[in-house]
């Protein structure tokens, strides 16, 4: 019997970090040491594989569920809840892929390439594990054709799988035939969309597919298909050996496990390195990247996962938790949580157009509102970026975006649109500021006979 | 299209490469890879096979390569696709070069986080060394592109020269850089500051053991 007076005893706080070495799942991130089978396997990958394949195919999809963990490719979908969307067997033949996304290119993230290039054995495992549980023929690891170096370690480490029985015909002696190839692109951010990257492997150009039918229900050769970041399927044997409720116990509600955080820009030791989900941006930033350029008086604004989501400015990010949900709140994302810190030093107005000019370089050319709409946003970008415009044109230029935004087949129209969105939301004084000073409309009047 | 290459001569680039064929090495290349994809799906090939050509023709010509228009239906033919799907693919992908390119093909990343750590210094130790955006230098040596992000943003700004990274530059580190291919010597790959790839500049605030050792931390689960 519990007194229902009594005040109810709070919930512990959440794990927010620091993570201990004995957590992180990366343990060769730096590459101090061989990336080869032996190595990784003396660091605890292929050991006993045969064993978590036993836990069998479902059991192996609740575990995944049960640990909470969210794709680690920016949009941040539940990983079991996606693989529990494939077929559990075959009603007409057609077998079932499993394609791994390496297609790394969105400005700010480096963390697949230090995974493949440094620890290659827990995404070629994690790959037998999740393409068995998904009941996957083969799994086909898309790497993005400038990362040639990590493309040769890839290669070598998926020959040295195979030399030790541990991929092809019973793999790991489970019985279960699964094939692992890699595919290189050749340059093409539209590649990491998982239908452009399906599109690509069947040797296309890389433009995004009207979805339905999604790719569970036919992908790749018409087949089902599962597109998964590789940092999500890199973690997963790990997450089977300890357990779900070892993976949960990291970071807040909804926002669990561990996170490769990638920061980039103005910190004193720019780093790629493993945390707890949820620790909190001036924790990551002090305790790994020695602070930040000039102190924390100096921030300026943070764009927290990637080039895709708004920037945030400094006094809303220093104290915020890095996740899912707590960057949501300000308006931005977590994305692949690649942290990219502007300090004062920094032409705010010049940064982002170099992003609109990211997009208009790789937009696809399939949909007439990115197609046109990215070029545009870039021209009036560079305008503002030297004033030279009219106050009014920065509403156009809002207004422009929400036409672009939700109004393509893929994400690259709305990635084009959010951060400028994010841009005049925090910092349109300063882009008024610029165009007075060239004598915009509200500026000194300038006469044309003059 | 302001910004697209100038095709070169037709005549004259099939006198060229009109006779393209696999190098015996090469075409043995070519069918493992045609072998990673299921039976009757060799179209996905195409990528793999161009990339191969490209730097089949890299080798001929002692440059990175580029895609003459009788490689690309050599290649084409190959694996039974139209032309005209073939020549989509190269013109799609950034990395394969539709015009000759140097002996060096110089690709520094312009993109945010570069520019934020000093691209406009890169770029800077590019010009003074008579490097042009879009252009080879007369002695066929370097060809300068700014290229998209390419990945390693915790260690920018960077460049891609062929086949290899250089990280964490300066006007004066490019500079060398430069120098150093010019005489025929090799640079040092990676990171030109003292740091272990992307780990902290000084040293690992995380995982210490393994600067040491193949330290196998299961001890503590």
């Amino acid at each position: 019997m519990t007194d229902a007076t009594a005040p109810a005893t709070p919930p512990p706080p959440p794990f927010v970090g620091p993570l201990e070495d004995k957590d992180r799942i990366f343990t060769n991130v730096y590459g101090f040491q061989d990336w080869g089978i032996d190595a990784a396997i003396k660091r605890g990958d292929w050991d006993n594989t045969k064993k978590l394949l036993e836990i069998g195919q479902d059991g192996i999809i609740e575990i995944i569920k049960a640990s909470g963990l969210r794709g680690r490719g920016g949009a941040g979908f539940p990983t079991g809840m996606k693989w529990s969307f494939m077929p559990k067997e075959s009603k007409d033949g057609r077998p079932s892929f499993l394609v791994i996304n390496a297609d790394e290119s969105e400005p700010g993230s480096c963390k697949d390439r230090e995974i493949i290039r440094h620890d290659p054995h827990k995404l070629i495992e994690g790959a037998l594990v999740a393409g068995f549980a998904m009941r996957a023929r083969a799994a086909y690891i898309y790497i993005r054709g400038e990362f040639i170096y990590e493309a040769k370690v890839l290669f070598a480490a998926v020959e040295q799988a195979y030399a030790k029985g541990f991929l092809g015909r019973n793999a790991c002696g489970s019985g279960y035939d699964f094939d692992v190839f890699v595919h290189r692109g050749a340059g093409a951010y539209i590649c990491g969309e998982e239908t452009a990257q399906i599109e690509s492997l069947e040797g296309k150009k890389g433009q995004p597919r009207l979805k339905p039918p999604f790719p569970a229900g036919a992908g790749l050769y018409g087949c089902p298909t599962t597109v998964n970041n590789v940092e999500s399927i890199a973690v997963s044997p790990t997450i089977l050996r300890r357990g779900a409720a070892w993976f949960s116990r990291f970071g807040r509600d909804n926002n669990k496990g561990t996170k490769l955080f990638q920061i980039s820009g103005h910190v004193n030791k720019p780093c790629v390195v493993e945390e707890s989900m949820s620790i909190p941006f001036r924790e990551l930033i002090d305790r790994h990247c020695g602070g930040i350029r000039g102190g924390w008086d100096n921030l300026l604004a943070v764009i927290p996962g990637g080039s895709s989501v708004p920037l945030v400015p400094a006094k809303e990010i220093m104290d915020a938790p890095m996740d899912f949900d707590g960057l949501r709140g300000l308006g931005s994302g977590l994305g692949t949580a690649a942290v990219i810190v502007m300090d004062k030093s920094t032409d705010i107005v010049r940064a982002i157009s170099r992003l609109s000019y990211f997009y208009k370089h790789e937009s696809c050319g399939q949909c007439t509102p990115c197609r046109e709409g990215t070029g545009w946003m870039w021209r009036v970008m560079e305008r503002l970026r030297t004033g030279e415009a009219e106050i009014e044109e920065i509403d156009m230029l809002q207004q422009v975006t929400k036409q672009v935004e939700g109004h393509t087949i893929c994400a690259l129209g709305d990635a084009a649109a959010w951060p400028i969105q994010g841009l005049i939301r925090h910092f349109r004084p300063e882009i008024e500021r610029r165009i007075m000073e060239r004598g915009g409309s509200s500026g000194p009047m300038m006469e044309a006979a003059e | 299209m302001s910004d697209a290459v100038t095709i070169p001569d037709e005549a004259e680039v099939r006198a060229r490469w009109g006779g393209f064929a696999w190098t015996p090495e090469n075409a043995s290349q070519a069918e493992k890879v045609i072998a990673r994809y299921p039976a009757g799906r060799q179209h996905s090939a195409i990528m793999p096979l161009l990339d191969l050509a490209q730097r089949q023709v890299g080798a001929e010509t002692n440059t990175q390569g580029w895609l003459p228009v009788p490689v690309i239906e050599y290649v084409a033919a190959q694996i039974d696709m139209p032309y005209m799907r073939a020549y989509e693919v190269a013109t799609f992908y950034t990395m394969y070069n539709l015009a000759p390119v140097g002996r060096y093909h110089v690709q520094v990343c312009g993109t945010t986080p570069c520019m934020l750590r000093g691209s406009d210094d890169v770029f800077a130790a590019c010009k003074a060394k008579g490097l042009h955006k879009g252009g080879t230098t007369a002695d066929g040596l370097f060809t300068l592109n700014e290229v998209e992000c390419l990945g390693a943003c915790a260690n920018a700004p960077m460049v891609q020269i062929n086949d290899d990274n250089y990280e964490d530059l300066t006007f004066d580190t490019m500079t060398a850089i430069l120098d150093d291919l010019a005489a025929g010597k090799q640079p040092k790959i990676g990171p030109q500051i003292e740091r272990q790839t992307s780990c902290p500049e000084g040293g690992p605030t995380s995982l210490k053991e393994m600067v040491s050792e193949n330290h196998d931390y299961r001890g503590g689960w």
